[in-house]
């Protein structure tokens, strides 16, 4: 095999159909997209919902500690699908490469794929690959499209229509490693790689939740804008006041002081395996016992609770005992000067 | 972390809160002149625990905040030149020019870069040795030193093809401004980093020519608020001095390599601030003998000199003259989404601060 991804890989011609079955379908292997059609068919799913959902991928780094742009690509559908209340049970794949691309790079990514998608119990049904001259696209980009099957007792989950004043806000662990790793990665800003990415599928600790009959009153996974944004937008919808407890918030050490050196919020920076879950207030123990036992929820917090006061902010309760609101964030944020 | 903690430790905030409220009896108005101290104080909630009669109010010392307009424009048209890679602190970025950011410029196509140091854009140049590579050097005596040391390793390195656009300031020219606008002000939470660089004499002349007390501050929550208790207690006991508070890392006499750098790069030139307008003597110009590391040598720079955009009272604010919720402009039209004046640009700027932390508790 080629060392590098070429123009003729996505060409639909030999070099496609190698590429297919030497890389793809090898690592993904499953019943259905071993069939081959044009388009994946699925068994049908008798009274249920379905939910479904499409994110792009277009992290640099590729690669950063614990994790690449494959395993991100899995993880954030499959959480996406998740925090709807649903459970995913299929994937699809879409790759767009430059030309030049290390084949075993892509190889990397495709095992991590794979690796993911076996762990979250979801099998990947259907892909495409495209190539790229060389500076049209920044290495590799990969869209994946999930579904997955929701009962329709969870179907205001995603809504938030339930949250009502006195319930609790959990979240499943430590904030802000994603979004600092990625940024360390690409700065070469630590030097002993001591910050991780938090990359995790949640659908296994968010269902043994829902199978125990916690009802979740609202889930959001707490991505791009950081815990903060998601809070300040349940305010803002429900119309509900939120207080959180800052001193409550898990953050590991290293983040935190990365986020102090360059000036950064941690409550605003990315996560990619957190969820922010509104529980009531007598269920929050058991959430937080359930979530405890979970590898991915072992550093489970209750952060806050929901509040008719100041009704759509977001008060936040500092360590020092002072206040402060958390609103929106504007564009992205920017390391500071001094 | 464990350090930074005992300076946020609950128990400790609440006995130096509870000594602030024991001691304070009259209305004080403090500046806290760094932007650094500002964003802390509006993140940590400082405000909500300080007797009402104590407010703060911030100075000029956020440094995209004083950058003004003419140096944006600038920096966009050194962006436009043909084989420039421009160089910048990532909170220029969105900082309006007169008709546009070099946000927008990097979207149609123009090589700007986020660098984290000067340095980084030394590395740059000799990557490309065949490209020029412009850092847009602003900020205090805080960062003034890296630019120093980035142009000195130029030179060292016969690097040509490394150049520094100076708007580096200097404090005490405008803590001078603030003060003969008669402003009212009892006492100024002094700049840390600043001093770190500078050593905390530079602001002796406050309390010694106009009997107003200084207490340089670090900046954990604790820090702010013994700073603050310092200058309630020199208020109370009618003294004005100059104290340090950040002891751990601030002297009286800052440091001298740091300082010998500097004086061997920069000599003292006027300087435009935005809200103070032209300083003399507050600014960092490139010596002759570095010239040819020097943009406004080198290059074919013709831009006028821009003015405030309509409505905006960024100046006033800088100034300490007005807050940011006097501004007509302020939530209504000058949003983070869409700044109209630099205070809302920079993390650090007092509008952003307001904005971001300040909506419903004050």
């Amino acid at each position: 095999m080629k060392k590098t991804i070429t123009l003729g890989h996505g060409s639909g011609g030999k070099l496609s159909h190698k590429l297919i079955r030497e890389v793809f379908m090898k690592y993904f292997e499953n019943d259905i997209l071993l069939k081959q059609t044009d388009s994946a068919i699925l068994p049908a799913i008798k009274n249920k919902q379905l939910a479904m959902t499409t994110d792009a991928y277009v992290v640099n780094p590729i690669f950063f500690p614990g994790g690449d742009i494959g395993k991100l690509a899995v993880c954030g559908t499959i959480n996406d699908l998740a925090v709807s209340g649903a459970v995913p049970l299929y994937l699809t794949a879409s790759f767009i490469i430059e030309e030049g691309f290390h084949i075993n790079d892509l190889i990397k990514i495709v095992q991590s794929m794979a690796r993911e998608a076996h762990l979250a119990g979801i099998k990947i049904v259907a892909g495409d690959t495209k190539v790229v001259n060389h500076g049209q696209c920044d290495k590799i980009y990969i869209t994946t499209t999930g579904l997955g099957e929701l009962q329709t007792k969870y179907s205001s989950i995603s809504t938030g229509d339930n949250i009502k004043s006195g319930d609790a806000i959990l979240i499943n662990g430590a904030i802000a490693s994603h979004g600092m790793a990625i940024l360390s990665a690409r700065e070469n800003l630590t030097i002993d790689g001591s910050i991780h990415t938090d990359c995790a599928a949640l659908n296994h600790l968010i269902q043994s939740l829902l199978s125990a009959g916690i009802e979740i009153n609202f889930m959001r996974d707490a991505t791009r804008g950081g815990i903060a944004t998601i809070l300040a937008e349940v305010a803002h919808t429900t119309g509900l006041g939120i207080e959180i407890e800052e001193e409550a918030i898990p953050i590991h050490d290293p983040v935190l002081g990365l986020c102090e050196i360059l000036g950064f919020d941690p409550l605003y920076v990315a996560n990619e395996g957190k969820v922010i879950m509104v529980v009531p207030d007598d269920q929050k123990e058991k959430a937080m016992q359930l979530m405890q036992q979970h590898p991915e929820g072992e550093q489970a917090a209750l952060i806050g609770q929901i509040t008719t006061d100041h009704p759509g902010a977001v008060i936040l309760n500092t360590v020092i005992g002072g206040q402060s609101v958390l609103g929106l964030l504007s564009g992205e944020q920017l390391p500071r000067i001094c | 972390m464990e350090y930074a903690d005992q300076f946020r430790n609950k128990e400790l905030i609440r006995k130096t809160v509870e000594r602030i409220h024991a001691l304070s009896t009259r209305p004080v108005t403090f500046m806290e002149v760094c932007g650094g101290h500002t964003m802390a104080i509006h993140k940590s909630g400082i405000s909500s625990l300080l007797p009402k009669h104590i407010q703060l109010i911030s100075g000029p010392g956020c440094p995209v905040c004083v950058t003004d307009r003419t140096f944006i424009d600038t920096a966009v048209s050194i962006a436009c030149m043909p084989d420039i890679i421009l160089t910048s602190f990532g909170d220029l970025m969105r900082v309006p020019g007169s008709n546009s950011t070099l946000n927008e410029e990097k979207a149609k196509g123009a090589d700007i870069r986020v660098v984290y140091s000067p340095l980084d854009a030394l590395r740059l140049a000799l990557e490309n040795p065949l490209k020029n590579i412009v850092f847009l050097a602003i900020g205090f005596e805080t960062t003034a030193p890296g630019t120093a040391i980035s142009i000195i390793e130029a030179q060292q390195m016969n690097r040509c093809n490394f150049m520094v656009l100076s708007a580096h300031k200097i404090m005490p020219p405008a803590m001078t401004a603030i003060i003969q606008t008669g402003l009212p002000i009892n006492g100024y939470l002094a700049p840390g980093h600043v001093c770190t660089i500078t050593g905390a004499d530079i602001f002796r002349f406050i309390p010694d020519q106009y009997q107003i007390p200084v207490v340089v501050a670090g900046f954990e929550p604790l820090d702010i608020l013994q700073s603050i208790l310092l200058l309630v207690r020199q208020v109370e006991h009618k003294e004005a001095n100059l104290e340090i508070q950040y002891q751990r890392v601030v002297n009286y006499t800052g440091n001298s390599i740091a300082k010998k750098v500097l004086k061997k790069v920069f000599n003292l030139t006027e300087s435009w601030w935005r809200g103070l307008g032209e300083l003399p003597q507050s600014g960092l110009g490139i010596k002759q003998e570095y010239k040819v590391h020097d943009a406004k040598e080198r290059l074919p720079i013709v831009v006028p000199q821009a003015t405030e955009p309509k409505g905006c009272i960024c100046g006033d604010i800088l100034r300490g003259l007005k807050k940011s919720t006097d501004c007509p402009l302020f939530r209504m039209v000058c949003t983070p989404d869409n700044p109209v004046g630099a205070c809302m640009v920079s993390n650090e700027g007092a509008c952003q601060a307001s904005f971001r932390y300040n909506g419903l508790v004050s």
